[in-house]
Formats: structure tokens, sequence, C-alpha cells
């Protein structure tokens, strides 16, 4: 799964296959060209050498997957939802920026959403008090991320 | 400068803003270095961190790989923080870790005791952090060294929900990287009842698991089926308001219906007919609520409720069974077809397809000709095109053929670059299979070519041509049509292939029509020469010949063509020889003797279209896996194994001497019919030794590279010393003799022989090769490398110890080459020898002395070197046979026979390419079947073989079924050249 900005900037990376970091980079590269010259109106599918490739756009921010032939393509886009949602009613209105500079808990957030690839978890609360809880366990008890407030427009709310 | 709200790293905040404040490229490079100096410093330093502090660092290493930039420090501190006894220092570390470490790096060592650790502490949420950590990463050693725990945690009565869910997936990773190491056990038959959990969450990470443990043993799941069933009878059955937070936009919990859905997809229809009752219940439910009013505009609403659509009419075409579900699910398919979504109509194309090939839906399917047509024709985005030529292709059938054909080729004019060549061999595998009348199956091959020259392939233009031969009835017509065709202004230079080939053999057919008498045909062709290229030119040359032969009044104009300095001293060698050639044979053999050599051409045998393997292939290719970094070079590399069908033609057209090695021996008849005609072979023979041409090599076009090397006699003084890269002649042959056996000669020449031991186990190997120096002289410079492709680096490790650079005379040296099976491949690794035999002077005449020598071959492994056999049960077989079902898993050939079919050898055969054979499974015991699994790093991949030789007809039926549709098809290629 890769999130990347409309400028083509990586913004999240996370492999269920092991890869080397070579071909990594490669195929990243591939599929973000790809999926940025692509027109709004077409379809969020494309078949790309052995697999499917589902992608969505948030705002500034493209969330694309590459999933297996025999993978549910609609479904794969509702993940990519569900993890939006959650990261916006974690963060409050989610922006671009709150996932840069909140890498950490985006990754978190994700490993509580799937595992290995596969859905462990789609209930919103369900994952939420997971996160809530490790953020209880934070020293001082705080919430744990760096908040900014809304300016300009590549800081536009990713559920808008 | 941002806010900062709470305790975060602050430093990491200000470190993200300085980079996001960087104007240019050079200053956040600038900005990125001094961070990483100072990093470096700090964890080199004196000064003993705290956790805090590391756990900082650690972050900032972190964003600055994802920004790009390699880290090669700071594993040591992360795997550090694994031990913390604060829980944010220990997520960060397994964070940084789940990231930056891949499988191979050597702190996995240590990795794996901070999981253990934590796998086996009391504090859920440290283990799910080790959960998680595996799930991520979960490598090979890994599996062997938490394979057991993994599934106590996961059935243990004591284990909360949470920590369940993430067992669950952790295994499944560890199963899926390597099976061999989570113990069977009495957890397995939990498992299943997993699927009866209180808890959703539980029941959706399950059933993922479940899936994929059953995908290779249906049986010992069996029981998941009436469990499945009845889960998803409750969900679906269920209000949008029973499963609260597990409804996802009024959708009851899509995911976890859309996995049991699939994993049914793993079984047969059920037995017990109260289960399938209620699944087919299930299946009509969700089928009807596809009718019902939506509950909600929003888009996510819409999609889960049609992804469960999807997976449900995915199980009832997997069935295949339900006459009603299916014409129901077809019927569905097409209003998404007209639906303003481009997704759905993306997918309802794609699903039809498999739809069409259900004899009970596939009239159902039909009727959606037109809008599928129209999808090609108005659809804005190519790859919803390319599922409308996908399904056109697969409902096509002799009712609607001219129909569709006519359609596709009316596209192809302006169809998009990408989808063409695909298109073009659908078109005419479309407009062959369906022909009713032979006439229109020729005019739509020329208005392929004429409309899509460059992108039809020889394989297409090959079939044309053996159709038009094999079929008297269409021979004027063909000679005809092609002979108009050839008289627009600009034509395709494939166009004058066919043509050429056509009226060679059926012009006489059209001469006798004062519009196409033999002069006007000659120099029509003879018109278009000039323009094409040297294997056209070539062709041509053959179809004078044949001209002379059927039109002796056309003679001397033809035999002035030929006299002529652009033929007979043309650069090209094979030009320039076929043109002297065929003059000399034009003025000294009498009619009868140029009758019988170039008789009409005798039927082809009927073979299987090789345009379909083509397709395939090229379907293959288009998506190519993700490791094949040159598909085009791959694509070379194979042509020789895929051409068979049409190598009588190709051994005239081109020259390649690859092809020709390749050539099945019984299929070597040439153009001219010599082969086919050995009565008259040995005057020809004859004729030539008194004419005292340069060579009769291309005559005799079995041997492997006679062309090339018989201008070489003539014109270079030094025997030719081999090509600096290319394949030495034979490498070929001699890499066949190892696909069934690990110890023989690789190469043999008069100076040196390298003969071969190997081994194999699991998915290593270990090569010895043998350098014997065969002359009375030194071997000088001599070095032995191994390369290896592109495409083979991350699929093959090939270690090749150093050899001597000097060989004494008669002397042997060994080399051991080791070699670790990473994941499937079919190319090979190129063994590059070269030395100077340094004689002393006197001796510089005899053979290859003083030259500096080449020999590449074929290193000899290749993928079923990995085999090791599997004996297993009739059932068992059967079930596995089934469970590969699927068309790419399966890989077939007819063929006919190159050797004596004798039952012992071909037993020996099937065994040295590893495989165990299995007796009385087959119900005809001529039969062979057989079993083994292959090893790679990376997967198992099981692979079942069937052999049927029929000894009345000389022929043989493989077929083999892998999980793989790469190695299935690399299996086959192996072992048809055995056989």
């Amino acid at each position: 799964m890769l999130l990347f900005s409309r400028q083509g900037k990586l913004r999240l990376q996370k492999w269920y296959v092991p890869y080397q970091d070579k071909l990594k980079k490669k195929v990243t590269r591939e599929l973000i060209s790809t999926v940025l010259t692509r027109k709004p109106k077409m379809c969020n599918f494309l078949e790309w050498r052995d697999l499917k490739v589902v992608y969505k756009r948030y705002a500034s921010l493209y969330f694309c997957c590459a999933i297996e032939e025999s993978d549910n393509e609609l479904l794969t886009l509702e993940i990519i939802h569900r993890y939006v949602e959650l990261l916006d009613k974690y963060f409050g209105s989610v922006c671009e920026l709150d996932i840069i500079f909140n890498f950490e808990k985006a990754y978190f957030m994700l490993d509580e959403l799937m595992i290995g690839g596969e859905v462990q978890e789609t209930s919103k609360k369900n994952v939420l008090k997971a996160i809530q809880a490790q953020d209880l366990l934070q020293e001082d008890g705080n919430l744990d991320f760096v908040k900014l407030p809304p300016t300009g427009f590549s800081e536009k709310e990713l559920l808008s | 400068m941002p806010a900062v709200k709470g305790e975060g790293m602050r430093g990491l905040a200000v470190f993200i803003s300085d980079i996001r404040n960087c104007k240019s490229k050079e200053s956040e490079v600038k900005r990125i270095n001094k961070e990483l100096a100072n990093i470096r410093s700090k964890f080199k330093g004196d000064k003993t961190l705290d956790g805090y502090q590391k756990k900082k660092y650690v972050c900032k290493l972190l964003f600055i790989f994802l920004l790009g930039h390699d880290i090669d420090f700071g594993h040591m501190e992360a795997v550090n923080l694994l031990s913390s006894n604060k829980y944010t220092e220990k997520q960060i570390g397994y964070l940084f870790i789940s990231v930056l470490v891949n499988e191979t790096s050597e702190l996995i060592q240590l990795v794996t005791e901070n999981l253990k650790n934590d796998l086996g502490s009391r504090n859920p949420i440290n283990i799910n952090l080790a959960l998680h950590c595996i799930a991520n990463i979960g490598s090979k050693a890994m599996a062997e060294a938490l394979g057991s725990e993994v599934p106590k945690l996961l059935v243990s009565s004591d284990t909360i929900d949470q920590v369940k869910q993430s067992s669950s997936l952790c295994l499944l990773r560890l199963y899926r990287t390597q099976p061999e190491a989570i113990p069977k056990g009495e957890w397995q038959n939990r498992v299943i009842h997993l699927l009866n959990d209180q808890h959703m969450g539980v029941v959706t990470a399950a059933s993922s698991l479940i899936h994929d443990l059953a995908l290779t043993a249906t049986d010992d799941y069996k029981g998941a089926v009436s469990l499945a069933v009845s889960r998803l009878s409750r969900i679906v059955t269920s209000s949008y308001t029973d499963l609260q937070d597990y409804t996802y936009y009024f959708v009851p919990a899509p995911w976890l219906a859309v996995k049991l859905l699939r994993l049914l997809q793993l079984f047969p229809p059920p037995d017990d007919p109260a289960v399938r009752g209620r699944l087919n219940e299930c299946l009509e439910t969700i089928l009807n609520k596809a009718q019902e009013p939506p509950k909600s505009k929003k888009v996510q609403h819409s999609n889960s409720k049609n992804a469960v659509l999807f997976e449900a009419i995915n199980l009832i075409i997997h069935h295949d069974s339900e006459p009603n579900l299916l014409v129901r699910a077809c019927n569905q398919l097409g209003q998404f077809l007209q639906h303003r979504e481009t997704n759905l109509r993306y997918l309802a194309l794609e699903s039809m397809c498999h739809l069409a090939s259900s004899e009970f839906s596939r009239e159902a399917v039909k009727k959606h000709l037109e809008t599928v047509v129209n999808a090609l024709k108005t659809e804005r985005d190519v790859s919803v095109r390319q599922r409308a030529v996908d399904l056109l292709y697969a409902m096509c059938d002799k009712s609607n053929a001219d129909e569709i054909v006519g359609e596709m080729l009316d596209y192809l004019e302006s169809a998009d670059y990408s989808i063409r060549e695909e298109m073009v061999l659908k078109v005419a595998i479309l407009s062959e299979k369906f022909a009713v009348d032979y006439t229109w199956y020729v005019d739509t091959i020329l208005n392929l070519i004429r409309i899509a020259g460059d992108y039809v392939s020889e394989e297409v233009w090959y079939r044309v041509i053996q159709i038009v031969i094999n079929r008297e009835d269409v021979q004027g017509y063909a000679a005809k049509t092609v002979f108009e065709a050839l008289q627009a202004p600009a034509c395709h230079e494939n166009m004058v292939k066919v043509g050429g080939y056509i009226l060679g053999e059926f012009g006489n057919l059209i001469a006798g029509d004062p519009r196409s008498n033999p002069l006007v045909q000659f120099n029509l062709l003879h018109s278009k020469f000039h323009l094409c290229s040297p294997g056209t030119r070539g062709l041509l040359l053959s179809t004078y010949i044949k001209f002379i032969n059927l039109f002796p009044e056309i003679k001397p104009t033809i035999q002035e063509v030929l006299k002529n300095d652009n033929q007979l001293r043309n650069a090209d060698a094979e030009l320039q020889q076929r043109a002297v050639e065929y003059l000399k044979l034009s003025v000294i053999s009498s009619a009868d003797i140029l009758a019988t050599v170039l008789e009409e051409m005798p039927p082809f045998p009927e073979r299987e279209s090789s345009l379909l393997a083509k397709l395939k292939k090229k379907t293959g290719e288009a998506g190519g896996t993700i490791d094949e970094k040159e598909p085009g070079k791959e694509k070379k590399e194979k042509k020789p194994q895929q051409l068979p069908t049409s190598i009588e033609i190709n051994n005239v057209g081109e020259s390649s001497t690859d092809e020709m090695a390749a050539a099945p021996p019984t299929l070597s008849m040439d153009l001219l019919g010599l082969d086919n005609t050995p009565a008259s072979q040995p005057s020809v023979m004859s004729l030539f030794d008194t004419t005292a041409a340069p060579a009769a090599a291309p005559m005799n076009n079995t041997a492997a590279a006679p062309t090339n090397g018989a201008i070489f006699d003539v014109f270079d003084p030094t025997p030719a010393p081999g090509d600096v890269t290319s394949l030495t002649p034979g490498a070929e042959e001699s890499f066949k003799k190892f696909i069934c056996k690990n110890n023989g000669v690789l190469f043999e020449s008069e100076l040196l022989q390298i003969g071969v031991k190997s081994e194999f186990r699991a998915n290593l190997g270990r090569l010895g090769l043998f350098y014997g120096n065969k002359t009375s002289y030194q071997f000088a410079n001599f070095s032995a490398v191994v390369s290896t492709p592109e495409t083979l680096q991350t699929a093959l490790k090939v270690t090749t110890d150093q050899v001597g650079t000097v060989i004494e005379a008669g002397a042997q040296v060994q080399q051991m080459i080791t070699i670790e099976c990473l994941r499937e491949f079919e190319e090979t690794p190129i063994l590059h020898v070269q030395f100077s035999a340094s004689a002393a002077p006197e001796e510089i005449e005899s053979v290859g002395s003083g030259v500096r020598q080449f020999i590449n071959v074929k290193v000899p492994v290749m993928i079923s070197h990995f085999f090791s056999g599997v004996a297993m049960t009739s059932d068992d077989f059967f079930n596995r046979w089934k469970q590969l079902s699927l068309p790419q898993q399966e890989a077939q050939k007819i063929f006919q026979a190159t050797t004596s079919m004798d039952t012992e050898i071909d037993k020996g055969k099937l065994i040295g390419f590893g495989l165990t054979l299995l007796t009385d499974v087959d119900p005809n015991p001529d039969n062979f079947v057989g079993a083994g699994i292959i090893h790679t790093q990376e997967s198992q991949i099981g692979c079942l073989l069937r052999l049927e030789p029929s000894k009345n007809a000389k022929m043989y039926r493989l077929t083999l079924r892998t999980s793989k549709q790469l190695v299935s098809q690399r299996l086959l290629e192996l072992l048809l050249t055995q056989f």
C-alpha cells in the first residue's frame, strides 16, 4: 500500500510481500507515475503486471493498493476509505500534513486495520479503541500527535 | 512554526518543519545530511542516550528513509528500543524494524529473540506488538523460530479477542512464508470453529487464515463449509442495525461476507442438501438486495454492497451448477454494463467473461453483444475497453463470429496502440476458429494485415499460409485476393510475405486471367522487392524460383533478376547464396527435376494453433510478474520453443540458426519440399557438387549453423573461433540433455571438454564443472564466469568459484558453482569460457591455436532441478488436480513423438525430471501421472503431471498443473523436448 501526493511525493509505504529495496523503489516509481497520469473520470482499477491496482484520490493525497487477481476490487476501495475515516476521526479533519508529521501514528493505525495485507478489524470503534489504549500508555497520558492549523491549499482535509 | 500540542517528539516536529521549509532539493539534502551527521555522532558519542532520545533519533531516521534516502545505521539502536519497558519506545522500535529491516538482515536473530520475549509476555499489548511485527516482516527463519508459538496463542482459551485477531493473521503470514514450519495439530480443528466466534473481528481475521490453510488441503478443512454458510446466512439476513459497528454504510459486515464467499469458492457445491439450500438462499438474497433501492446515496454504500454481489457471482460461476442463479447473475451484470459508474462497468465486463464460459449462461451473455460493442467504441478509459475486447473474445461463437470479428476489425483502425497486438491475435484466432466459409477467413486476415500490419506477428501470417495450403477450396480465392491486395500503392511488408508465398504456390490458379498473367504477377511482386527487409527478400527469391517452375515462359525475365549484381553480389550472405543457387538450379536442371524439387507444398499436419499459445503468452507478458524486468528479452529467449508449428516457413524467411536448431527433427521439411521427396534429393545434391557453388548448406537446412559457417570457411582463413557473446552452436542441444539427468558432458570440441556433475537438495544446488584440456599444449588466460540475465537475478543466487588461469596439456580443472533458488525462473545463467590455446609457433597452423576461444553455453540448471517428488493417493491427487483448474495454472500440449515411446524409458525420464510417479491413479495404465514440489526460497510450488501416450497415433498429450502459470509453462517447455 502506498500513499503519495499529487506531486508524486511518497508519504507512506507499506509492503506486505518481501521485496528487495531496489525493486521496491522501482515499483513505487512505476506505480506513482502510472496512477498520476490517469484522468479523474477513469475507473479506479487497473491491471498492472500480474496484479491489480486499486487507487483513490482524497484531496491532495492518493491512496494506492496493489492486490492479487482474486481479491475484491470494490472492497479494497472501501478499505482505503475506512482507513481515511479512521485517520480523520483520530486527527479530527485529517489533512496531508497530519500524515506527514505523525507518520508513525498513521502506521500504527494501519496495523490495527490490516495485518499482513488482510483486514483484521473493520469496526471503526474497535480500531480507535485500540489506538486510544496505546495513547494511554504514553508516559504522561497526553495525546501524542502534532496538530497543525489548516492553512493553504496543500492542507486540504482529505474527507472534504 | 507549527503549534505543538501535547508532549510529542518536539525535535522531530521541528526537523520535519525544517525539511518542509527547504526551498530547493539541495537545501533539503543539506539539512538531511546535517541531521544524519548529528544522529550518528549522538549514537557514537560517549554519553549514553536515554530511551526518549533514542526513540526520537530512530524516528527521525525513519522519516528520512520515507523521504527516499538510504539509511545504513541506527538498526542496532532500534533493536535496543525493543527491550525498553516503555511502550512508545518499544512501539517505535518495532516500527523501524518493520519498515527498514529486511529478511536477510543479520539483526534478525536479535529481533527474533525480542519477539519471543514479547510473545511470552503477560501483557497483551506487548504480544500484539510482536505479532504485528512478525506479520510485517515474517521471514523463513522467523517462521521456524516462532511457528509453534503463534498457533498456541491463537487457540488458547485465555487469549483476548484482539490477540486472537492478530495471531490469526500473523500465523497466516508465517504459513505463506514457510508452511512446513507450522506444526500440524489439534489447533487446526479449533481454528475452523473460530468461524463461530462471537466477535466479528475474530471471525474476519480467522476466515483469511482458514482460506489459505484450506487452499492446499481442502479435505482437512471441509468442516468449514457448513460453518461458513451459516455465518454468511446470518449476515445477509440481518438488518443493518443488528451488527452495529460492523455494518458499513448500511451494508452488514461486507468484509466478512466477501471473505466467506471467497472461502466457499475453494470447495465444490456442498453435498449436504440442507447446507446447499441455505447457501443458494443466501446467494438469492444477495441478488435480490441488488434490486432494492439504495439505502444511501453514498458511493461507499453501493461499493460495499456490490463488492458482496460480485463475490457472490464469482461463487455462482465457480459452482457452475445452478442455471437459474447464473442467468440472474448475468442479467444483473447486464444492468451494470450501462451503469454510470466506470468501476461497475469495468467489473461487469470482467465478470461476464467468466459467465460466457458456462453453458448455462452463455446464451444470456450473448444478448449483451450490442452493449459490449458499444463499450468498445465509446468507453473513455482504455482499461475498460480492454475488458470489452476480452469479453467479445469470450462470447464469440459460430453464430456471432461474423459480427464480432467485423466490429473488432472496425475498431482496430482507431484502437489504442497498447491493445492492438492482442486484438490482432484475437481476431486471427476467432476468424479461424469460427470460420464457416474460408474465403471469409482469408478476407479477414488480409484485412487485418492491411489495417494493422505492424501488429501482425509472424504467427498470424504463418497460420494463414498453413490454412490456405491445407484447404484446396480456398487456394484460388486466396491467390486472387492477395493479388488484389498487393496492388495497393503502399502495402505492408507482411502482405508482401503472404502474397509472395501464396502466389509462389498458387499463382498458376489465377494466371489464366490476362490481368494477372505470370508476368504481371512477377512484376507486381518485384516492384515491392527493394522496399523489403532481407528476410522478405529471401522469401521472394524463393517465390521467383517457384515461378520459374510454374511459368516457364517468364524464366528469362526472372533469371535476369537473379543475375543482377544486387542479388549475386549481395552483401547479405543468405540472399547471395539463394540467388546463386536458384540461378544455377534454373539453368542446369530439366523441367522434370525442377517440377520435383519445387513441387507444391504438402499439407501441414493438423496442429493446435500456435496463435493460442502466443495469446496466452502475450497476456502473461502484458501482466508479467513483478520481477520480470525485461519482458522483451525473455520473449526472445523463449521464441524457439513456441515456433514449431511455423518453423517450415521460417526456415526460408529467415536464417536464424537458433530457431533452426530448435526445430524438432520431424518438422524439418523445408519450403522446397526436399525432405519430403527423398527420391529427388540425391540428384539435387549431386547437381550442386558439380557446380562448385559456395555451399549447398541452406538446402539441407537441418544442420545447426551451416549458413554462416560455410561462408566463414570461404572468406576467412582462420577457423571461426566463435562469437564473443552469443551461444556456441549446440549449446541449446546439450542444455536439453540435462533436463532429465544431472550429470553429463556439457560441451565438447577438439580442444576442450566441459563435464558437469550436479546435485540438488530443496532449493539449493551444487554444480561441479570439469574443464578438460584435450590438446597437447597449455591453455593460457583461461577464465570461466557465469552471467545471469538481469531478470534472473531476483530468482537465482549463483556463486562461482574462481579457477586458475592456466590449464596444462591433458589436465582437468574443477570449478564449483552453488546455486540458490529464490523464486521460480525460466531463463538460464550463461557460462562464458574463454582461453588462448598457446601452442608453439610451428604449430600455429593447427586447429584453433593462437586464437582466443570463446565458448558460451547454458549452465544446466532449470526450475525442475529443485523438485522433490511427492507420493500421494489417488484421491489426493485428483483433489489437488481439481484445485488447480484455472486455465492459467494448466499447460498442455499435444505433440508428435520423436522417440520410440518405450514405457520404461519414458518412466525413467519422468523420474529423472524429479517427479514421483504415481501408480493406480490414472484409470488408463498406459498413462503416467506424477507429483512433485518445487522448492524455492520464496515458496513451495506443488506440481502435478499427466502424460498420455497414444502409440497408435505416435502422439503424446502432456499436461502440467501448478499454482503458477510461469512454472506450468516452463516445465512443459522443458519436458516437450524429451519425448
